[in-house]
Parts: structure tokens; sequence; C-alpha cells
């Protein structure tokens, strides 16, 4: 409760400003759609009871998402779960990707010293490079040749993730400091047994922080993969959708959609932590 | 006919590279360290170049390198165009705006203990967010030109910089804030001259990962509409007519700022940070 209350305190407020601030911006719309004569009162409720609002206030989101996620089947356009799940599943196959690829690249860049030198470099040079941008290009190039669907949002969202986890357990299988290793040489162990007992387990303090912000990158690929396909699915196609017609309380909704899938990922990363620690008697 | 002597030359060409590259990695000198990455990119730029003039990939799935740069140069009055409007005009302001309020905001929460510990996990979460998606609603707040892609920007570097900075701020350590105590320095003259300091490290962190994030919102946020001009929104329209030798003229554009952003940054953090262990001999 303790830890709580600060963060709860922090919520309230953003809350009360959130509210203010829909009143002062939603104000002139409500007053030129008012009855005449209408009193202050009056205005001021149907300011954060728009349609169409500038900006709606947390209780519309809340109803929209409810809706969104209640009030129809989860096979149906309208459906957000549907929609979600389009994107969590481009987003998640996305991740393993990154994983398997994130995993190898370190795996060799660690063990094999020429790839260090050649590849590393250029491993980073390719995150100062904007992915993103290169998204649609990627999504109508594949599209052309006649991959569509599934597979250009994932291959977007494991080419942005995969560079911390790389990143991650390059240094986490360079954890180990050259005294352990001299250990390891004196029991004669293999290259493999230095990987498996001595670098592998070293590595996994550095592996789920990596983990965490891959599984929210791949979301924010996945994401914007949708936006370029003529907007179809996916928690992307809501918003561009919503910003076409000007449907704002769709857009929150689908923002907040997506912020619930960051969280429900950065949580499963923690409950593997979770499970890993379990597994290795109470300490990671 | 040409095209056959091109391509002899890039294999001669790549055939060195390799064997340049064998040879410079048994080395430990400075020079190996710059050389083997650059041959390496070399060499992926001439199977490029091979892969599309020898196995005839269509250009509109994948233009030479020598049809890129080709378009660097034509269509430079375009690209300037673009490259005022997106990093000049959005870009750089939203990401000093963002970074600014973000250390005036961590500077503020730092005040009080309560308020610091309710925003840190807070603003972790946000920072995890795919932010990019306010975008729509900031084109509908600010209108189609820079001043949206800007907040866009603003918003999604504010975070990270307030999540370091408060982390930076809690950096000093409790033997160097006595020390100013006893000096009767009040706390105003600790932030300046021992806290700041202190935090510079974390806060250059989150510069150099906010120039990557402003430059990615500054061109995705054009996706959502724009008027007509900027990188994001040349990208977008040119991948439609299938002109994809100027889209990759963008990118390349894209990469080079952000690289070299990146290297001023880090130039800078060297010469303030110069104490910090990392840079210490």
């Amino acid at each position: 409760m303790t830890r709580m209350l600060p963060v709860l305190t922090v919520l309230a407020a953003v809350t009360i400003i959130w509210y203010a601030a829909a009143l002062w911006m939603n104000a002139d719309q409500a007053a030129s759609l008012a009855p005449e004569g209408a009193s202050q009162a009056d205005i001021l409720r149907r300011a954060l009871d728009l349609d169409r609002p500038l900006l709606p206030a947390p209780h519309q989101v809340v109803a929209e998402m409810i809706d969104g996620v209640f009030d129809h089947p989860v096979t149906s356009v309208r459906s957000l779960i549907y929609h979600a799940g389009v994107t969590a599943g481009a987003a998640a196959v996305g991740f393993a990707l990154a994983l398997v690829l994130g995993l190898a690249l370190a795996v060799g860049i660690v063990h094999v010293r020429m790839l260090d030198r050649s590849l590393m470099p250029w491993i980073i040079a390719s995150q100062t490079i904007p992915v993103l941008a290169i998204a649609p290009m990627v999504v109508v190039v594949l599209g052309n040749a006649g991959v569509t669907g599934l597979i250009p949002k994932a291959l977007i969202a494991g080419w942005l993730s995969f560079f911390p986890i790389t990143a991650g357990m390059v240094t986490g299988l360079r954890a180990p400091d050259p005294m352990q290793r001299d250990l390891m040489r004196t029991y004669s162990a293999t290259g493999w047994q230095v990987f498996s007992r001595l670098r592998w387990p070293a590595s996994m303090p550095f592996l789920f922080p990596a983990l965490k912000v891959a599984a929210s990158l791949s979301l924010v690929g996945a994401i914007v993969a949708e936006l370029p396909t003529g907007a179809q699915a996916g928690l992307g196609a809501r918003l561009l959708t919503g910003s076409y017609y000007g449907q704002t309380l769709q857009i929150w909704a689908a923002l907040f959609m997506a912020a619930l899938l960051a969280l429900a990922a950065i949580a499963m990363v923690d409950l593997a932590r979770t499970l890993v620690v379990r597994g290795r008697g109470g300490r990671l | 006919m040409s095209g056959v002597a091109t391509t002899l030359l890039l294999i001669a060409a790549t055939g060195t590279g390799a064997l340049l590259m064998a040879l410079s990695s048994r080395s430990d000198r400075l020079a190996a360290r710059v050389a083997t990455p650059l041959i390496f990119g070399v060499l992926i730029i001439a199977v490029w170049e091979i892969a599309c003039r020898g196995f005839g990939i269509p250009r509109v799935l994948l233009p030479p390198p020598s049809e890129i740069a080709h378009a660097l140069g034509a269509d430079r009055d375009t690209l300037a165009a673009d490259f005022r409007q997106t990093f000049v005009r959005s870009v750089i302001p939203g990401w000093v705006i963002g970074n600014a309020a973000g250390l005036g905001a961590a500077i503020l929460l730092d005040r009080s203990d309560f308020l610091r510990r309710g925003a840190l996990p807070l603003g972790s979460l946000v920072a995890a967010m795919p932010i990019v998606g306010i975008a729509p609603i900031m084109v509908m707040w600010f209108g189609f030109d820079w001043p949206s892609k800007a907040a866009v920007i603003v918003v999604m570097t504010f975070f990270p910089m307030l999540v370091n900075a408060l982390a930076g701020l809690a950096e000093a350590g409790a033997m160097e804030r006595d020390l100013m105590r006893s000096y009767a320095a009040g706390y105003w003259s600790t932030l300046l001259k021992l806290r700041l300091p202190a935090a510079l490290p974390f806060v250059f962190n989150a510069l150099k990962l906010n120039s990557t994030l402003a430059l990615i919102g500054g061109i995705v946020a054009e996706f959502f509409g724009t008027p007509i001009v900027g990188m994001g929104f040349r990208i977008s329209t040119e991948v439609a007519k299938m002109n994809l030798d100027i889209v990759w003229a963008e990118i390349a554009i894209a990469s080079v700022l952000g690289c070299a952003s990146f290297a001023v940054l880090a130039l800078i953090e060297r010469a303030a940070t110069f104490w910090h262990p990392s840079f210490r001999r």
C-alpha cells in the first residue's frame, strides 16, 4: 500500500487535469451545439458527452472500450478484441523472430571475433536508422510480391525489436569475468560447457530487461506496419480510420487498447522472469 | 556492355574486400577496427548491386544502390525541402522542447519524494507504450503542418527524459550531499554544482535515445496527414507510386541524420562528462 499510494495520487491528479482539459477544450463545440439559452452548467455537461470531442473525457474512453470489448462478437470488425488480436498476433510472431535472431546474433558475436568486428558496428548503425520509416515500403513491396497479412507486419516488428536482445545478450554473455572463465578452463570444460554452465546463466539478468524493451517495440512495429495496408484490421488500422473520419473516441479507445497490450506483454516477460528465478532457486 | 563490365568490376572488388577483411581481422590496431566494418559495408553494397543487376531483381522490389545514388543527386531539391520540413521544423524543436520539459518535470518532481515515487513507475510505463499512436490526435489538435509533428515528438521524448533524469538526480551520493551541506550550500547550488552534473550521464543517455525516437516520430506522424512535403509524406506517397529509388534516398538521408545526431551527442557527452568512469582510461 505504501508503494501504491504515491502512484494512485499521481494517477488521480492526471485524471483531474484530464477532466479540466476536456471541459476547456470541448467548451466551444458544446456551446455551438447546445440549444439557444442553455445554462452554463448544461453546456459543461454536454462538453463531457460529445460525439466527436476534441478531447474525450476519461469516462467516455472507458465506455467506448467497454462497448468495443463486450458488445460485439470477437469476430466482428467492430470488436476491439478482434483488432487487438490481429495486432498482438503480428507483434508476437515478430517478437519470436526477434528472439531467435537476437540470440543467434549475440551468440555469434560473442564467439566469433570476425563477426564482432564486422557485424556489431553495423547492428548499432542499423538502430540509428528510423526503421519504422521503412515499414510502408516493406509492406507495399512484399504485398506486390504476393506476401500479405501477418508476415510483413511480423517482419517489421521483429526487425525493430531484435536489437535490444542482441545488445543485452552480448553484454550478458560477456558478463563472466576472466577469473571465472579461467576456472572453467582448469576444469577443462568444453566450449559448449562454458556456454551452457557459465555464459548463459550469467546472461539472464541482462535478458529480461532487454525482452521488456523488445516486447514494447514489437508492438509499436506491428501498429505502424498496419498503417499503409489500406487500414483493414488491427489497432493501427483503427487509429487510421479514426483519424480519417474524425472519430476521436475510436482513436482513444484503440490507443488505450494498445497500452493494455503493452502492459500485458511486459507482465508476461515478468512472469517468465519469475519462473526462471524460481527454477534457479530464488535468484537471477 | 557497361552493365557486364560493372558487374565484373564489382565481383573483383568483392573478392578483394573479402581478402582484406580476413587479413585485417587478425590484427588489433585501430586501422583494423575501422577497416573491418567499412569493408563489410562496401561488401554489402557490392553484393546488393550485383544481385540487382546480375539476377534481374525487378527495380520495383529493390533498386540497386547506383540508382539510389542517382536519385540522391537528381531529386536533391525535393529531398532538401523534405529535410527542412521534417528535420529542421519538426524534429529539432520537438526534441528540444520534449527534453527540456522532461528535465524540468524531473527537477520539480524530485523535490518531493512522494511525487517522485508516484511518477517514476507511471513514467516508465508510459515510456514503454506505443506513443506514436497519438499522431492522429495531434493532427486534429494542431493541424496538418509541422506543429502537430513536433507535438508528437514532444510527448515521445518527454517520458524517457523524465525517467532517466529522475534516476540521474538520485545518483549523487549521501557523502557528497553532506559535503555540500557542510559548505552551507543551498538547494540550488547543490542542484547546479553537484546533482545536475552527477545526473549528466543519465541525461545524455536519454538525449541519445530521444534523438532516434524524435526522427521516428517525425516521420511516422507524417503518415497521418501532412502538407505535401516532408520525409514521411514522401516515403508513403512514393511507395504507392512505386518510385522506390527516391524512397531509398529518403531512408539513406534519415539514416545519415540518425547516425550524425547520435555521433554529435556522443561527442558532446564525452566533453561534458569526461570525469565519468566509462570515459576514463
